[in-house]
Parts: structure tokens; sequence; C-alpha cells
């Protein structure tokens, strides 16, 4: 009982923070139909920016600075590279955030070199939250779901309770008859990427001390974000939410247990290979995902 | 038509049969049997990319696989478990590569567009994580190696001599571009040009969509094995890096910088990727940032790839007007050198201050100096900004002569 409530509260932070990425990747799809290739080296580049400015001012600050400084690259990214590549097509922009990915990869290479790099948690929030049985659980971990639920909470408010995210709403639909309404397409457009951008870099600022802060980080979590979005169902929030509380707790559960499998491995052993697996089964049983609208 | 058709194809055959006398180095060698592997390679993605439309991540899984049996194959023959040819080896990747091929393919090709490329990353980390998990058929980290000379030498044939493997490479090499061409002119290949521009069309027209992809992926994933068989025989060992993402995005950038929209464009970009690869992560420990940098500039201005920026030139060849643009290349050319003279001092300035132990002096082409000093920061920043600058200018002054070279054409044509 105490190790599946240890381990079952462990897979809903993990999923948590998942869904922190895998929302800000299916919002700009869904808004844009970009794939943001490079979304989980955001993710990166957030952590080592709250590492620098943690080191400098604290991590308070760095909770604030990191993600803006993430977003104002995005907004960069799409007004400068995104939307000259606009014009060819998606399959265009996928290539330019995948080849995004390797600049952002090696730029971080190049700083801040390629061992890991000391980004620890803050000493206020460093101790046992409370305690389950005999084990502790820890304030980082409550702090991680506190955060990752009030960003969904004000990412919810925002779209369906302001003035600008009713706009979004609309452009991701109709958007001739907003650009005639006055409003400025393009700009939503570099707001949307920029927005999904400090999302991702708020997720590495939580994540990177939780976890490891190094240049391997983006290429380990991208591909489950992937996972998780196809898993959910392209361009669905909701089934994105129940895909990344899924796949975490089956990772977490999954690295925590010893049962023998076939061929002398264990099911821990197996772990890697498990979201990819449930994405292969759910494609053959059901195509279009867990909550997906339509074939394509 | 068809002395055209010869000329081409014994120009190709003739330039493979003539490279090595040309270049003689051992170096060289090694690099013209690697292109000639990974032109098999870019040129079977393109059959997904170009002629079917389908982006994949995850494509070295079918020519890893392949080089695996492969490389177990070769070690059977060489503990004399049955005797097979080694210069047919490749034909055993490739049969691995494309069951390998009906395995995944059947679930990849499910889903069109961005799903498809999503599904196929997908399934290139779990193949990857597979093969780190089986040591034993695998071989871990390291990987599985083995002798590519096996049994009595043939006609004189061992493979001992990396020239021999070069011929064996060239000559798989020519029989693939055949075939891979060949393979476009029939219905299979007009049809997946046709489920690539138009999949609804396609579907009404009576064609089940999911199936052509299934069959172009298919057939792809066997040229993709038997380019992961000439790798092996050349390379002599098959490690998990052959499965890998990187390899995966490596074909993906050759093919594009090569040119998509073109059957030979991958050959160009096969060609300038092992370039890249080999000669450039020689000098520099940022050739990745490089490679990405170029990767990027090509897929904002020129989506077609270096494919198309060549044939763009052929009607100016032909109305013989090619020397116009001369002076504004010579411009564009100039400034791009000092904005990359700018680039790589930030760049390796950078690495040098956060990679390498021992003092910040270095050395650049033939330059020493300090990499803390404000000086080098800021001749580098103002190379780098008088060449973009400069730039934009040369583009500007192109853009106008070419326009203008264009018009004066027209008037003669009409």
């Amino acid at each position: 009982m105490e190790f599946f409530l240890v381990q079952a509260l462990n897979g809903i932070s993990y999923g948590l923070l998942l869904f922190m990425l895998s929302s800000g990747l299916t919002l700009v799809f869904s808004l844009m139909g970009v794939l943001n290739f490079a979304h989980a080296s955001f993710y990166m580049l957030g952590a080592y920016f709250a590492f620098q400015v943690s080191t400098r001012i604290g991590f308070w600050p760095a909770l604030v600075l990191a993600p803006i400084l993430v977003g104002a690259i995005g907004m960069l990214v799409e007004r400068f590279g995104l939307r000259k590549v606009h014009r060819f097509g998606h399959v265009a922009e996928l290539l330019f955030t995948f080849g995004l990915a390797y600049l952002i990869d090696e730029a971080v290479h190049l700083i801040w070199g390629r061992s890991a790099v000391d980004y620890r948690v803050p000493p206020d929030l460093d101790g046992p939250l409370f305690a389950i049985f005999t084990s502790q659980y820890p304030i980082y971990r409550g702090f991680m779901m506190l955060v990752s639920v009030a960003m969904l909470i004000a990412i919810w408010l925002a779209l369906t309770r302001t003035r600008i995210g009713l706009v979004i709403q609309a452009a991701l639909t109709h958007p001739q008859t907003v650009e005639a309404l006055g409003h400025n397409v393009p700009r939503v457009f570099m707001l949307v990427f920029g927005g999904g951008a400090a999302l991702a870099g708020l997720a590495g600022v939580i994540g990177g001390n939780a976890f490891v802060t190094e240049p391997g980080m983006a290429a380990a979590v991208g591909p489950i974000i992937f996972v998780t979005v196809v898993v959910g169902g392209m361009g669905s929030l909701a089934g994105a939410f129940v895909a990344s509380l899924l796949i975490g707790c089956l990772q977490t559960f999954a690295v925590a247990l010893d049962w023998p499998l076939f061929f002398g491995l264990k099911l821990s052993q197996v772990a890697p290979v498990l979201p990819y697996l449930l994405m292969v089964l759910l494609l053959i049983f059901r195509p279009k995902g867990l909550m997906g609208r339509r074939e394509g | 038509m068809n002395w055209k058709r010869f000329f081409l194809w014994g120009t190709t055959a003739i330039v493979f049969a003539a490279a090595p006398h040309v270049f003689t180095s051992s170096f060289a060698l090694t690099l013209l049997t690697q292109m000639g592997s990974f032109i098999i390679f870019a040129l079977s993605y393109n059959m997904l990319l170009g002629q079917g439309g389908m982006l994949s991540f995850g494509h070295a899984v079918y020519s890893g696989l392949g080089a695996y049996i492969a490389v177990h194959a070769l070690n059977l023959m060489g503990k004399g478990a049955f005797v097979f040819p080694v210069t047919l080896l490749p034909l055993i990747g490739g049969l691995a590569g494309m069951v390998f091929g009906v395995l995944f393919g059947y679930v990849t090709t499910r889903r069109a567009g961005t799903t498809f490329a999503l599904i196929s990353l997908g399934v290139g980390e779990m193949v990857f994580a597979c093969v780190l998990m089986f040591p034993g058929f695998f071989g871990g980290e390291a990987g599985v190696s083995t002798n590519r000379v096996v049994g009595k030498p043939f006609l004189g044939i061992s493979y001992g001599p990396a020239i021999q493997v070069y011929y064996l490479v060239a000559v798989w090499c020519v029989i693939s571009i055949a075939a891979m061409y060949a393979l476009t002119q029939t219905p299979l290949g007009r049809m997946a040009n046709a489920v690539r521009d138009n999949p609804e069309r396609a579907e009404f027209v009576g064609y089940d969509t999911q199936k052509v992809r299934f069959l172009q992926l298919v057939l792809s994933s066997f040229f993709a094995g038997v380019s992961g068989g000439l790798s092996c025989i050349n390379f002599e060992i098959v490690s998990a890096e052959n499965v890998s993402a990187l390899r995966s995005g490596g074909v993906l950038i050759a093919t594009f910088i090569g040119g998509v929209p073109f059957f030979f464009g991958p050959i160009l970009g096969a060609i300038l990727f092992i370039f890249f690869v080999a000669a450039l992560s020689g000098f520099t420990k940022a050739w990745l940032l490089y490679l990405g940098l170029f990767f990027v500039l090509m897929v904002i201005y020129a989506p077609g790839g270096l494919a198309s920026l060549l044939l763009m030139h052929i009607p100016l060849l032909r109305a013989r007007r090619l020397g116009r643009l001369a002076l504004p290349y010579l411009l564009a050319a100039g400034a791009s050198a000092l904005a990359l003279a700018g680039l790589i001092g930030v760049v390796e300035m950078v690495y040098h201050l956060s990679e390498v132990s021992g003092g910040t002096m270095m050395a650049l082409a033939g330059l020493e100096f300090d990499a803390h000093s404000h000086t080098a920061w800021a001749i580098s920043i103002l190379l780098l900004v008088a060449g973009l600058v400069a730039l934009r200018f040369a583009a500007s002054f192109f853009a106008q002569r070419w326009s203008a070279v264009q018009l004066e054409m027209q008037g003669r044509a009409s």
C-alpha cells in the first residue's frame, strides 16, 4: 500500500510535468498546425536559464525570468524563421523546427559544456512535505504539482475568459475573418508560439532540478512528449492530459517493479520501451488516439 | 531521348569507376565508399519523403536492423555455418530491412502527414531502446564486430583491400539507383505521387492510400537494408548508433539539402553530407552546429535543395547569360565569407571558453589569440554584422540582376 501510494504520487507528478510539455505542444499544433519539434529543446533551455539565473539571484526570480526569456526566444523564432517558412507548408515548418532543435542542442553544448550542470532544488523547498507510513514525501514534488495545476487553470481561463483567448480561438478556425475584423493574426500566432515556448520553459525550470539538467535532457524527453500527443489524439488537450498521466504512471511503476518477464528481462528493464509499445498498440486498435477527433 | 538517357547513366557509371583513380589517398577512398552506401540510403529515404510525401524520423531502423542481420550472417559464414558470396550480402541486409518494413510499416503507414512523422519517431525510439535491451544479439553499446574476408578469394576478390570494397559499393550503388529510378516509373511510383499530392482524390479513383504508402515504405526499407548491408561490410562493425535517431535525422538532413523534389537530389545531398561529417568533424567539435545552421538556411531560402538551385541556372546556361550573374555571385560570395568568418570566430571562442581546459589562448586559421580578449570578440562580431549587412545588399543586387536577365530572356523568346 505504501509502495503503491508513493509510486502513484510520483507518477502523477511526472505525468503533470509531461502534461505541461504536451499541452504547449498541443496548443501550438492545434492553433497553428505546426508541430514544434524543438519543444523539448525549449524545455532544456528553460532549465539552463533557470540554472544560470538561480546561481546569480536565486530560484524565485528564475521561476519568472526563465520562462519569459524562453518565450521571447520563441517569439523571435516565429517572427524571423517560422513565418518565412509558412508559405512552403507544414512539412517545411516541421523541418524548420527540426533544424532548430539541432541548433539549440548544439548551442547548449557549446555554452554549458557536455556534462550536467549543478542545478538544485532551492533550500526553501528542500525537505519532507508529509509522511506516507514510513516514507517521506518531498516538498518539491508537491510544489511541482502545484505549479502545473496552477498553470493549467491559468491557460484554461486565459483561453476561455479573456478577449485575447477568444481571438486566438477564432483565429484557429477562421483566420481570414478574424483578420478582416482588424486583428493582427500573424501577431496572434507569434504570441501563441512564444506562449508555447514559455510553457515548455516553465516546465524546464521546475523539471530541471527535480531530474538532471544536462544536454541530453531534450533528446530524452522529446520522443516521450510526441508519443503522449499521438496517444492522446493529435490536437486534443483533454487527450493529452489523460495520456500524460497514463504514461507518467506507466513509466514510474514499471521502473520500480522488478517483476520477471521473458528472456530473463525484468519489467524495470523494459520500462523505456513501454510508452512506444503503448503507442503502437493504440494505433493498431484505435488509430485516432484516445480522444482524437478525426481520422487523417 | 534515348541517347540522352544512355549518356546520363554511362556518365554516372564512369564517374563511379574513375573516382578512386582521381582521388587516390586512402582517406578519399574511405569517403567515397561511405558516400556510395549513403547515396543508396538517402535515395531510399526520398522514396518516402519525396515520392510518397512521408516525413520519416525513423528511417535508420531499416538500414540499421538490416545491417545487424547482415553482420550476423557474415559471422555465421565466417564460422562455416553456410556458404554464401559476400558480394550478395547486401541482399540479405535488404531482405531483412524489408521484413522489418512490413512489420513496422503496417503500424506507421496507418496515418499520413504529421502523425506519420511522430509515429515513425516513436518506432525509431522503440527499436533503439530494444537494441540496448538485448545485448546478447545486438552487442549493447559496443556493437557486433565481424571480419569481411570470408572463404577463398573468387577471381582474386577477397574484399580485404579497401579498393575492392569501394567497387562492391559502387556496383551496388549504380544498380540501386537504376532500380529506384525504374520504380518511380511504375504505376506504384506514380500512385505514390498521387497519394502524396492529393490523398482524397487518389481514394476516389479507387486506390487504398494506406496500401500505397505501405508498399512504398516496404520497397524503401529494402534499399535502406541494402545500404545497411554495405556499411556492415565497409566498417566491419554494427552498433546501436546504426539505428539511432541521430542517423535517422542525418539521412533526413542529407536528403533535404540535396533536394527532395528531384530524383537525383539526394545523391548530391549524400555526397555533401558525408563530406560535412567526415571532413568538418576532424576540424571542429561544433560541426553539428554548422550543419544545423546550413540545414535551417536551406529550409528557409531553398526548400527545393541544391538540386533546385542548380536547375534554376540551366535556362540561363542555354541562353548564354550565365556570365551576367558573375558579378553578383562574386559580391555575395565575398559577403558570405565575411559573415562566415565572424560566425566561426564567435562559435569557436565560445566553445574554447566552455570546453577546453588549459588557458584561454587559442589558434584559428593560423592566428593565435586570447579567447577572453575584447579585441578578438569585437573583431569577430564586427565581421559577422558587416558580413550580414553586405549580404543583404548583395542579395537585393542579385535579385535585381536575376529578374533583369529573366526579362531579357523572355523578350528574346517572344
